[in-house]
């Protein structure tokens, strides 16, 4: 009896966004007399980062330091339409949406800087700072709050922006399945390797080695997040996680979660992250999303370790000790494959 | 071990010089979080709260010959016992939104039952508890009726029907197959050529989406003849229309509040808690808390569907994949929720990351006497993809090659077809399959180290294939009448219940962002689909194929 | 159903209100006192969202009667602050990036210092199982892990980025 260690490998691509129904997100920004602006969704933050994220792209395109930027979601009444946080369509969709509003609300707060600069608006540029001046002479200068206050004050303008981001419906030949189902993808590869004990048929992760593509990372932090997060899912995914362990039959149902079995902080690996950034043309400043697949290379990734640690193959997720153990015993023993 | 960010890759095509993106900027919500004062929707205080419990099929399958109420309604702290015939308009299928699919799940079941869990009666009390002892006085004559678990079983002649909309127990394509269909070459002839034939079967258990946060809502009557809804869905509008169609009720009216939320990973778009939760503060005219605890949330909230799938490749000697022939099944479970669309999206993605030049897929939308699946993190994809992937590994075993340079031979380039007929771009596969060998000390050879997504791609790899076999296989009759049915056809949808849309369109003319010349390119020259205005009369049209009239 | 009264203190503050027979301490807290810091996540003691704790020791607050901490001293998330100022653990997960929907953090947190009440230099094994019953889905706990070891005194050594 031993335990044996293996590697495997797997890689990915994954569609964000959904072009099939029709897709649209919108957004509003609007700025007070201090320059201080609030950007409305009603788009949801279910963790993945977007009130975060949103804000980064806003304070971005306005021109404005972050701190002066706030998110508002989600309420129906001031938050314009969002088909909702799914399909990885998140940050491409509202952020495309948020861009366009910010950009209508910076061309006005120019407008209104370049009145009462006495300048041309296309010369004026902000310096992320709360500043605005005139491109190449940093002395003729206005503060945003002072252009948004003029603006609402002395021109009476409202220093806002409405955006939408659709993509239009996209036909599907049901004789062929042509069509165009996405606007862009994240990429992703893993190598996995796993310990497994041949005697319990226990599978233990010993380290992940992974590198993302996902576009743009808005905020690395929020991108590192996701990726740790979402490869935990897909090892859980791979090795625990089922709501039926002798699917299809029903029963054995686990109603709590001591039945429902999830990686605990002790069984967490080692996991060494590259991001690679290859901006999408659609994307926001080149973003895609990594929220979704940042999982499911983990699988069988899983799974093709398995293999190579003790030449069993399972095809059924999850990998539970009693498929690996009942695969060993079938084919008489461990029968470990080239090590790499 | 730090993350690494890989700047020297693509590094001309970004700016990495911007104020804001880019930056690891603290998120907004964390002092909240820290804090424990992030408002999630159960944390909203409303004097008087009543809450709703479900009275649950306990059996897979039964037909529901009478509901005896009058125990339940004298139980203590009892304020109101709902039934299906209290639901105004109450059936639905959730993608109605986009006019996709048939009206197939009541929000109450009457009649029928069709999974373990199916509610049948829901209970109003002035505690959790009340509504709980209150469900157990409900006396429901079940006449249990054989079920069917397995897919490839269900769809057998003589399989018992699972849901009334779809006899067969298959989702309609298009008016017009039992299946998704994607044809892109010739696989069987590509096959006779091959050196290996590589075979597989994988399986996907279903699985639970898990959220800390239960999914829920809770509802209340506003001062101004409205209806406020604090909600834990993952999309707001998709939920408020959903409720505002089912309970016949004009959006205007309804107020829907959320955007923290305990987690989802798609667990939480199925937009039940809203119009149950509404629909309790309508009838009883106080706050309503609809919440699911954790046995429902394991067993009755619709996890990531299981997903089997066939796969058989034929491949060179030297690696080449030239065919690849899918079979797929999701189990949908007892109604369709949003398994219909996960195929599409799936058939979309396949071949998997991969050009090859005959391509293959028949992909089947099942009904079974389980939990209705729904979303999860990477909806459609996950359970191909571990197919897919693992069969990588087999055929990389086959024809004694490494892993990784097998999957960096058959790798899609910038400017390769897809089966989808549409050319790739922007692709990054090889290198990050070159940075994560290079991580893990993984040798591969210097070719496939030296090999780049911007590079041998496109030119022949770019055509059309020369011939594509179809077939007429799965073709629903009366389908293209929209009469294959058993229903009658649908009312007209309502269009207050849908999303409000601005009285005029957005002007689409300062839209830099837009995506009009993104889309991938159309290499051949099918009619680019018209882009109409969102108009009431869009239902006569059929710009989209996904559309069922 | 009839009420009792119960006191209690509650992050120093004395607190009376009457609970059902039966009630569980969670929804004391969160209905009845308006304290909704701990969370509901699971109502069987399997998930720690509603971790507090109750005489020094952390306690699931959904699978402890109410009527038990009569006399007691019960403290949440709610009091971790001083005024302003985050406790040493607030201020380790924001820096670490500890938390993504939130919802399990409070839970975590009071788990977190009641390990660092009676160990202020844990190990990584020490954090590991001080917060083996408290369920996070979405950071997969090493950020959580290193934030508790950066909190620590002196300990700030062991924690490591992933």
């Amino acid at each position: 009896m031993a335990r044996h260690r293996g590697k495997g490998f797997s890689c990915i691509n994954y569609p964000i966004g959904m072009n099939l129904g029709g897709d649209p997100s919108q957004a509003l920004v609007h700025s007070n007399p201090d320059g201080k602006f609030m950007v409305a969704l009603s788009s949801i933050d279910l963790g993945q980062g977007m009130k975060s994220v949103t804000r980064q792209i806003a304070a971005e395109t306005l021109g404005v330091p972050i701190a002066d930027v706030y998110v508002d979601t989600a309420d129906s009444d001031t938050g314009p339409h969002c088909m909702g946080s799914f399909a990885s369509r998140g940050t491409h969709r509202v952020g495309n949406a948020v861009i366009q509003a910010a950009q209508e609300a910076r061309a006005v707060m120019l407008e209104a800087a370049a009145e009462e600069l006495e300048v041309n608006a296309a010369d004026l540029v902000t310096d992320g700072k709360g500043n605005i001046h005139v491109r190449g002479a940093p002395s003729r200068a206005i503060t945003v709050a002072a252009a948004c206050g003029a603006a609402q004050f002395k021109q009476g303008r409202t220093v806002s922006g409405r955006g939408i981001f659709l993509i239009p419906l996209s036909d599907v030949d049901p004789d062929t399945g042509e069509m165009t189902p996405v606007s862009c993808f994240a990429h992703a590869a893993m190598i996995v390797e796993v310990e497994v004990d041949d005697e319990t048929g226990d599978v233990a992760v010993i380290e992940m080695n992974s590198a993302y593509e996902v576009g743009r990372a808005l905020n690395p932090r929020l991108v590192e997040q996701q990726l740790v997060g979402g490869a935990w899912m897909g090892m859980s995914h791979a090795l625990w996680e089922t709501t039926e362990p002798y699917y299809p039959d029903r029963s054995h149902g686990p109603i709590d979660f001591n039945t429902y079995l999830m990686p605990g902080p002790g069984n967490i690996a080692p996991h060494n992250i590259a991001i690679l950034e290859r901006p999408a043309p659609d994307g926001p400043y080149g973003g895609k999303g990594p929220g979704e697949m940042c999982a499911n290379p983990v699988l069988p990734a899983v799974a093709n370790a398995v293999f190579n640690a003790v030449g069993v193959r399972v095809d059924e997720l999850p990998i539970t000790p009693e498929k690996v153990l009942r695969g060993i015993r079938a084919q008489g023993g461990a029968r470990p494959q080239a090590r790499r | 071990m730090p993350v690494e960010m890989r700047k020297e890759f693509f590094a001309n095509e970004r700016d990495d010089n911007l104020n804001e993106i880019g930056k690891p900027t603290q998120r907004q919500d964390i002092l909240g979080h820290v804090t424990g004062r992030s408002p999630f929707y159960d944390d909203h205080l409303f004097e008087g709260l009543l809450h709703m419990r479900c009275v649950r099929s306990p059996h897979h399958h039964a037909r529901v010959r009478s509901i005896d109420i009058s125990q339940a309604e004298r139980m203590p702290g009892v304020k109101r016992v709902i039934l299906a015939r209290d639901v105004p308009r109450n059936l639905n299928t959730l993608l109605s939104l986009l006019d996709f699919g048939l009206d197939d799940e009541p929000l109450i079941s009457e009649k029928k039952v069709s999974y373990k869990g199916e509610p049948v009666c829901a209970i109003v009390a002035e505690s959790e508890r009340a509504a709980r002892e209150a469900c157990e006085k409900v006396r429901v004559d079940w006449e249990p009726l054989p079920a069917v678990f397995d897919v490839e079983e269900a769809i057998k002649p003589g399989a018992p029907s699972v849901n009334e909309a779809y006899p067969t127990n298959l989702f309609v394509y298009h008016d017009k197959y039992d299946h998704q269909k994607l044809r892109y070459g010739d696989v069987e002839a590509a096959f006779a050529r091959a050196d290996h034939i590589i075979e597989g079967r994988y399986q996907m258990s279903p699985i639970e989406q898990a959220p800390m946060e239960t999914c829920g809502a809770i509802a209340a009557p506003e001062t101004n003849d409205r209806f406020v809804c604090y909600t834990s869905t993952q999309a707001l509008f998709f939920s408020l229309g959903t409720a505002a169609k089912l309970l016949d009720v004009s959006s205007a009216r309804l107020h829907f509040i959320g955007g923290t939320v305990g987690g989802g990973f798609g667990g939480k778009v199925d937009s039940l808690h809203e119009p149950m939760a509404i629909l309790g503060a309508m009838l009883t005219g106080r706050p309503c808390k609809y919440m699911f605890d954790r046995v429902e949330e394991m067993q009755v909230g619709a996890p990531r569907g299981a997903e089997r799938w066939y796969l058989k490749d034929g491949v060179t000697r030297d690696g080449r994949i030239v065919a690849r022939k899918f079979t797929g099944y999701f189990d949908s479970g007892a109604y369709t929720r949003l398994s219909s669309y996960a195929i599409i999206k799936a058939v979309g993605h396949l071949p998997g990351p991969y050009t090859i030049p005959n391509v293959y897929a028949d992909v089947y939308c099942v009904y079974t006497n389980r939990t209705p699946a729904t979303a999860m993190r990477g909806f459609g994809i996950t359970g191909v993809d571990f197919a897919i992937e693992t069969h990588m590994d087999k055929v990389a075993h086959a024809v004694g090659m490494d892993p990784i340079e097998l999957r960096i031979l058959n790798s899609y380039r910038d400017g390769d077809m897809k089966a989808h007929r549409r050319l790739a771009k922007n692709t990054a596969l090889v290198e990050c399959c070159q940075v994560a060998a290079e991580k893990a000390h993984w040798q591969i050879s210097a070719a496939a180290r030296h090999a780049t997504s911007l590079t041998g791609g496109g030119g022949e790899r770019a055509q059309l294939p020369a011939h594509t076999a179809t077939d007429q296989q799965g073709l629903v009759p009366g389908g293209r009448t929209g009469g294959y049915a058993r229903s009658t056809k649908r009312k007209e949808p309502d269009f207050a219940a849908r999303p409000p849309q601005p009285a005029a369109p957005m002007p689409a003319a300062p839209a830099p962002q837009r995506p009009a010349a993104s889309i991938e390119p159309v290499p051949s020259a099918p009619p680019a689909p018209p882009v109409a205005p969102r108009a009431p009369a869009r239902f006569s049209s059929s710009i989209s194929g996904l559309r069922r009239r | 159903m009839a009420k009792k009264p119960v006191q209690f203190r509650l992050n120093g503050d004395e607190k009376a209100v009457f609970a059902a027979e039966g009630e569980n301490l969670l929804d004391v807290l969160r209905r009845g006192v308006g304290d909704l810091t701990p969370k509901f996540g699971c109502g069987q003691g399997t998930c720690g969202a509603c971790t507090v704790i109750i005489d020094g020791e952390p306690r699931l607050s959904c699978i402890t009667l109410a009527e038990t901490v009569e006399g007691k001293a019960v403290s949440t998330v709610a009091g971790l602050a001083d005024g302003a100022r985050l406790h040493p653990l607030q201020d380790a997960f924001m820096r670490h990036f500890a938390a993504q929907c939130g919802y399990c953090t409070p839970g975590m947190l009071m788990a977190a210092k009641a390990l660092l009440d009676r160990n202020p230099r844990p190990s990584r094994e020490d954090v590991v199982d001080a917060i083996s019953g408290n369920l996070c889905r979405c950071t997969g706990y090493e950020a959580i892990i290193n934030a508790i070891l950066d909190a620590a005194s002196g300990a700030s050594q062991n924690a490591r980025r992933v």
